[in-house]
């Protein structure tokens, strides 16, 4: 076991764990963090993103060690149903999702995105999204909320 | 599959290269005979009594009216559209609708939650049972206003005197916090169910609610990490649990060494229980590593698979059916056939398919002496309660399922088995276990798809006019479905019935010959517990049924020289429907009448080509035109653009109608382009999504859908319908830009190639 400290969401964390646990179990099941799902645990769906510095990373394929003092946000953190981030606004008004499963990793995947680049083009959403499986095949509703979310913020 | 003890190479060598040695395949009969014993279907009764209003609705103090059913929401909207029609019934606004979604205790048992039929059937229950609650209410507020019922209006939940709109009471009022108190009448079962059909509900021309694109109840939460997944739920004192399963064909274990996981911190028990077997531990990581890490020594398989799909085609060609049922048969096909001017005969091939939810299987078990609770995202909350009644040996009502909603499932979570194995890892613990399966659990071995071989005949005469048409399908039945033992079940002794449940339908083509006939076969398969078992998959069937019939309709077609459209409208003068959908996606997609392929034996790099088809399932018809390009140097397919029209009758909320058919639509794409389960003789070799690919956003086509709106019509089945005649659609549009038939899915670019090959001219 060992103590690892984290900051999610703004918030400093310690959690005491089997030290090759990763970053997506102490996420969810220590910290209550159900945002980020468990897809795959192989790093090939993306419904275990969240932001890490910056940069969308898997967090199933991420040990928590290597996450000690990063800056993490998971779904939680970019907002809330009472205070909602604009792409999740987006993603309401488009009405963006089915079975909502993969949605985790569409909307931190498309937070770093916009980041990057507040006004992506769809080919440079299809790109940034492509690693993000779907089996429900919300794809084109995903891609109109992005387009949204980045003109809102226009 | 979790890596076991020994991988399959291992195995081998452990067995001394025994599978060498083997059989191609066991003799089906001896696989059938082990499970010709029990097998007793599981009887599927109970719930709350549908002939009591209270079972069905209840109002707050605050006005907030509670929709109880059993029909579970899989992630496609079906609980909203459910909410519309209660409010609508019941003059409520959506806002103060409550949807209590698939818990045993508190519902009538509707029926499971499949083939896209839960508006067609549970939709006239709820509506009914709303209507009655309206009827009650205006009843009671007659007498305590002094107003007759017919001079009474009600809006928002709130009843007014016509004439008098100040003399009003709320129904939250007039119910007061109580229970209805209210008999109705009640008769039939599940979907058959007829609730309160003496109670005339509203004209469709009244309708405000139902008809319009009401936002989803359930996705804001999805968008915040909010919402209450089965995989989401937590309980005092739960630990996790994974399973541990063979990799090959119902092997047991032979030896479970436990210090092989000595070492992994948190562990609490190693369980066995007949061929099943798990782990379960105080977290969910150490359950994983010990899960992975547990060295188990399997026996070796009793029978192996064809070797591959070719060798299953082979064996679904060659093995005689354990029933042939003829679906429809009209006319005389041996006389239409020897008349034919030109005779055409092919054969088509659809490979076995996964569901491949994107979270595997999950469900949280507390066993507690005679009782346990069971928490999971089933189709079909009663049965899979009965399912784990007979496991564990409870009488059914003891176990009470509480219904989350799981992963997008189509099918998948019909034959539902985590709770099974939950159940079993709860008992041996004394506390309550989470399961969830791990990637290559769910690809290994949740049921797939089964393939079909489907060879017609068929003839046209020297005015180009079909003389006869003689379909013949053969295919597995489902091992895993509806009443039948799930997996840990088997795996502890509870055999499922002799032969599975053999297929429904007929070749689905909405056509009129004169001489027609279609025949299904149904191939034994085994029962035991197999990493290719098969159940439903969505729209079961029916994409190698279109692709078949409207490939070999298309190729007649091009043979008599005759415009696709105008061939296919010939034979739908009785389908007025069909004809009517298929004429709004020609017109929408700008279809310009002419004879197939466009360009035969072109030499660009890419070829373009544009194919059409049509479907029906379930009173629900579809006609897609699919527009693509062909890189000719590769093969590979581009689908870009396919155009929909569709008509299910009355349309519930049309917003949410659209998003199910661009799902079903893309969907569809990827299983048409890229998904065939790989096996050998051993197992299934898919196991992750690198091994079996599934559309990603670079391929993801555009979807215009036109939409007919049929107000005078009840709700049928919507979406799901959408998903069959996309391959059909695109193996036509193939053909166009090649010259070339594709006939088997999917349509791989060495296929493509192929075809290329073929049909040049
Ligand atoms: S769960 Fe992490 S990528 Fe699939
Ligand atoms: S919405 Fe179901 S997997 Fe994406």
């Amino acid at each position: 076991m060992a103590r690892v400290s984290l900051r999610v969401n703004g918030a400093a964390r310690t959690v005491d764990v089997d030290p090759t646990t990763p970053l997506l179990y102490v996420l969810r099941n220590d910290l209550g963090l159900h945002g980020p799902k468990f897809g795959c645990g192989l790093g090939q769906c993306g419904a275990c993103t969240v932001v890490m510095d910056g940069a969308a990373v898997r967090s199933c394929s991420l040990p928590v060690t290597a996450a000690r003092n990063r800056a993490i946000t998971t779904l939680e953190g970019l907002g809330t149903s009472a205070r909602p981030h604009r792409l999740q606004r987006a993603f309401i008004a488009e009405q963006a999702a089915q079975c909502g499963m993969c949605m985790n990793g569409m909307l931190m995947t498309a937070a770093a995105l916009l980041d990057r680049n507040p006004n992506p083009s769809v080919a440079q959403i299809k790109n940034a999204l492509d690693g993000n499986l779907c089996r429900c095949a919300s794809h084109l509703r995903v891609i109109r909320a992005i387009q949204r979310a980045a003109r809102d913020q226009a | 599959m979790t890596p076991p003890a020994l991988s399959r190479r291992e195995l081998l060598k452990a067995t001394g290269g025994l599978l060498v040695g083997f059989k191609l395949f066991e003799p089906v009969p001896r696989l059938l005979a082990q499970g010709l014993q029990g097998g007793t279907p599981l009887s599927n009764a109970g719930g709350l009594a549908a002939d009591q209003l209270d079972s069905w609705l209840a109002i707050a103090p605050d006005g907030t009216v509670s929709v109880f059913t059993s029909k579970v929401d899989l992630g496609t909207g079906t609980g909203t559209a459910l909410g519309q029609i209660v409010a609508e019934e019941l003059d409520v606004a959506i806002a103060n609708i409550r949807m209590e979604i698939g818990d045993t205790t508190r519902s009538v048992d509707q029926g499971r939650t499949s083939a896209s039929r839960t508006l067609e059937r549970a939709g006239p229950q709820m509506r009914q049972a709303a209507a009655a609650a309206r009827q009650e209410l205006l009843a009671r507020a007659s007498a305590r206003l002094g107003t007759p019922a017919d001079r009474l209006a009600v809006a928002d939940g709130v009843v007014r005197v016509a004439a008098d709109p100040a003399k009003s009471i709320s129904y939250a009022a007039l119910v007061g916090g109580q229970r209805f108190n209210t008999k109705v009448p009640a008769s039939g079962e599940q979907w058959d169910l007829k609730v309160a059909p003496d109670v005339t509900p509203k004209h469709p021309k009244e309708y405000t609610v139902v008809g319009t694109s009401v936002p989803r109840f359930d996705l804001p939460q999805k968008f915040t990490g909010e919402f209450p997944y089965a995989h989401e739920v937590r309980v005092p004192g739960m630990l996790h649990g994974r399973v541990v399963r063979p990799p090959v064909v119902n092997s047991k274990p032979a030896r479970v060494d436990e210090t092989s996981i000595r070492g992994i911190p948190d562990m609490v028990k190693v369980v066995q229980e007949g061929s099943f077997v798990g782990v379960v531990a105080q977290t969910e990581w150490a359950a994983i590593r010990a899960a992975r890490a547990l060295k188990v020594t399997w026996s070796p398989p009793p029978g192996q698979f064809p070797a591959g799909p070719d060798a299953m085609y082979d064996y679904l060609r060659n093995t005689r059916g354990f029933t042939e049922r003829v679906g429809v048969e009209n006319g005389n096909v041996a006389a239409g056939l020897t008349g034919a001017a030109r005779r055409f005969e092919a054969t088509y091939r659809w490979p076995f398919q996964m569901h491949g939810m994107i979270a595997p299987s999950c469900a949280v078990a507390d066993v507690q002496g005679d009782k346990a609770t069971i928490w999971s995202g089933s189709q079909a909350p009663f049965i899979t309660r009965n399912g784990v009644a007979r496991l564990l040996g409870l009488r059914d009502e003891n176990v009470h399922f509480i219904y989350r909603e799981g992963s997008g499932c189509f099918g998948r979570l019909e034959p539902d088995d985590a709770p099974e194995d939950a159940a079993l890892l709860s008992r041996a613990v004394g506390r309550p276990v989470r399961v969830q399966w791990m990637r290559d659990d769910e690809h290994g071995w949740e049921p797939k798809g089964p393939p079909q071989l489907i060879t017609i005949r068929s003839g046209l005469d020297g005015q180009g006019r079909v003389t006869a048409w003689d379909y013949v399908e053969r295919t597995l039945p489902w091992t895993d479905a509806r009443l039948s033992p799930m997996l840990a079940s088997r795996q502890t002794g509870i055999r499922p019935d002799e032969n599975g449940l053999p297929i429904g339908g007929n070749d689905g083509t909405p056509y009129a010959f004169e001489h027609r006939k279609a025949t299904l076969v149904a191939i034994p398969w085994m029962m035991n517990a197999n990493p290719l078992r098969t159940a439903n998959l969505r729209a079961p069937y029916g994409q190698g049924r279109c692709f078949a019939s409207e490939s070999q309709m298309d190729e007649m077609a091009a043979a008599a020289s005759i415009d696709p459209v105008e061939f296919r409208l010939r034979y739908l003068a009785a389908n007025t429907r069909a004809a009517d959908v298929l004429r709004a996606a020609a017109e929408r997609a700008g279809w310009q009448a002419r004879r197939s392929p466009r360009a035969p034996g072109g030499t660009g790099t890419t070829a373009a080509g544009r194919g059409v088809a049509i479907s029906g399932l379930a009173g629900t018809l579809v006609a897609q035109i699919a527009d693509i390009d062909i890189d000719r140097s590769t093969g590979r397919i581009a689908v870009k653009k396919i155009t929909v029209a569709h008509d299910c009758g009355i349309i519930v909320n049309p917003d949410g109608l659209r998003n199910q058919i661009e799902g079903n639509v893309i969907q569809s794409v990827s299983r048409s382009l890229m998904e065939e389960v790989g096996f050998d003789s051993a197992g299934v070799k898919s196991l992750d999504w690198t091994s079996y690919p599934i559309i990603r956003f670079r391929d993801i086509p555009d979807v215009d859908i036109v939409l007919i709106d049929r107000r005078e019509m009840p709700p049928f089945g919507a979406g799901e319908a959408s998903s069959i005649a996309t391959a059909a659609a695109s193996a036509n549009a193939g053909f166009d830009a090649l010259g070339g038939r594709l006939r088997q899915a999917p349509f791989t670019p060495e296929r493509v190639l192929r075809a290329l090959r073929a049909g040049a001219v």
